[in-house]
């Protein structure tokens, strides 16, 4: 399977393992990514709060990238839940709008750039669950992490508001996934529920509650597994934070997806980056030395 | 930050507000008052107008009102309530027009939101690609808010440890996109 790659900045910044980890656990799946060429910043939650033209012009900039790559015709991969709706938002409203792709069109023009409607953009998450699926994942599993137990954490923008691949309001799609890795499922009711977004640039009381309510559903589980560099990171950077104001206690281990699904498949911690990610506890590591054992 | 003071704004010295405002009316026209979008809302609790009781300000027309409050600005873009709405209606998006109204007045009890959007989307301009630790400072030495970076500063050493921030990037990407944003706003200043 082939697919172009839209990283995003924060991939290129404070999310840096969950673009390693992305490329080295699709290229263990044998699919195989092409950047886009040139490409820029989508926007991410800025633009919509200063112009709605550039809300949809700065992602129409890279399909229209996209669509000049050869050979045509692959869905453009995103990571990042941000970027997804970004790029999806703009294939979405131009589909009924002739006017509003000609508009897009002709702030394009002073980049000698054209988007034609032609692109498909995917979450990874998407890709993973219903492209690959659970059942190619475990045909790799070389080494169960039986006795570790996940949240799956999904957040907001890569279900809503276009439910694509999974139920909007109770998503499953990586219950299957981590079922195959061998680990156990943490059950909850927070998977879908807001982080804060960029709350906690600009508001931090407000965003360390809605965080609080998260970590704290999460005790109990060994990790919390996420498909976004900003839910990523407002789970990770302030958690003692979260725990002076809540007092709930002690660091939560959070993973990116395919670091988990990596780990299973025996890529290393050092190849998946673990080292770059903020919170990650001993006793995680010390119940993912013991599958080696029990393998 | 003084977020209280210098809330009420003078309708005179805006007079595109209410014209912006009556397209966003337009689009919340159908609301039927049910609530959904409140019980949805999980920012609602830190908001001094409720939901629903800001989309109906916005349909009588009271934008001093809808402006003055911050229930706009702690929308963080979950799309809960524009998922239930029984009406279907585009309600993030509608706030997202809010935000930019409140983008394009300045006002001041945003403050630290709207200087933290601005340098994000200048960084963009000036490099294609954001530089996450150029447009922090900047939002920093704009803010003039000494203590705040402090909350950050644990973070920041984290960050700062594995690499992930450094002082100086080389310039990537499409190189600025300063032709782009001149022809999106002289796009918008035209409608
Ligand atoms: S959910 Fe929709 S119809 Fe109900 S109050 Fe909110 S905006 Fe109005
Ligand atoms: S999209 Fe905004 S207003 Fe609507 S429920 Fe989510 S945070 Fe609240």
């Amino acid at each position: 399977m082939k697919y172009l790659y839209y990283p995003g900045c924060s991939l290129e910044g404070t999310a840096r393992e969950y673009d390693i980890s992305t490329r080295a656990f699709m290229a263990a799946m044998g699919a195989e990514l092409t950047e886009i060429e040139g490409w820029t910043c989508c926007g991410a939650s800025a633009a919509e709060a200063v112009s709605e033209l550039l809300t949809l012009v700065l992602p129409a900039r890279n399909l229209a990238l996209a669509e000049g790559m050869t050979p045509p015709g692959r869905d453009i991969l995103v990571p990042c839940s941000a970027c997804y709706l970004n790029l999806r938002r703009v294939e979405e409203k131009t589909r009924g709008s002739h006017d509003l792709k000609d508009r897009i069109n002709e702030a394009l023009a002073v980049e000698g750039l054209v988007y034609h409607g032609g692109t498909r953009t995917r979450h990874l998450l998407d890709v993973v669950s219903r492209d690959l699926g659970a059942a190619a994942v475990a045909r790799r599993v070389v080494r169960p992490l039986t006795g570790i137990r996940v949240a799956p954490y999904y957040g907001c923008q890569c279900l809503r508001p276009y439910a694509v691949f999974d139920d909007p309001e109770a998503p499953r799609s990586m219950e299957p996934l981590i079922a195959a890795t061998g680990a156990d499922l943490h059950p909850w009711t927070m998977g879908s529920k807001c982080c804060g977004a960029s709350h906690m640039n600009t508001k931090m009381e407000v965003g360390l509650k809605l965080v609080g309510a998260i970590l704290e559903a999460a005790q109990g589980a060994d990790a919390v597994v996420t498909v976004c560099p900003m839910c990523q990171i407002n789970l990770e950077a302030y958690q003692r934070q979260v725990a002076r104001q809540t007092g709930v206690a002690g660091t939560m281990t959070i993973l990116y997806l395919p670091q988990l699904l990596g780990l299973a498949m025996g890529l290393s911690p050092e190849a998946l980056r673990l080292d770059l990610n903020l919170a990650v506890t001993g006793g995680f590591l010390e119940k993912f030395r013991q599958t080696a054992t029990a393998a | 930050m003084a977020l209280a003071e210098d809330t009420a704004i003078d309708l005179s010295s805006m007079p595109e507000a209410a014209s912006a405002l009556a397209d966003i009316r337009a689009m919340v026209q159908p609301c039927i008052q049910c609530g959904t979008c409140t019980g949805s809302c999980p920012n609602e609790f830190a908001m001094d107008l409720t939901p629903r009781h800001m989309w109906r300000l916005v349909l009588l027309g009271r934008t001093e009102d809808v402006l003055a409050s911050r229930t706009f600005s702690l929308c963080s873009a979950c799309y809960m309530c524009t998922l239930r709405c029984p009406r279907g209606l585009p309600l993030t998006e509608a706030i997202g027009r809010l935000k930019q109204l409140a983008a394009r007045r300045h006002l001041s009890h945003l403050r630290s939101g709207d200087l933290f959007y601005r340098n994000f989307i200048a960084s963009v301009r000036r490099h294609g690609r954001v530089r996450e630790m150029e447009f922090m400072g900047l939002y920093f030495a704009q803010m003039m808010n000494p203590w705040l970076p402090l909350r950050y500063a644990d973070m920041g050493m984290r960050l700062m440890r594995r690499g992930k921030v450094t002082l100086q990037l080389p310039s990537r990407g499409g190189g600025g996109l300063n032709r782009l944003f001149e022809k999106v706003a002289e796009m918008e200043n035209r409608s």
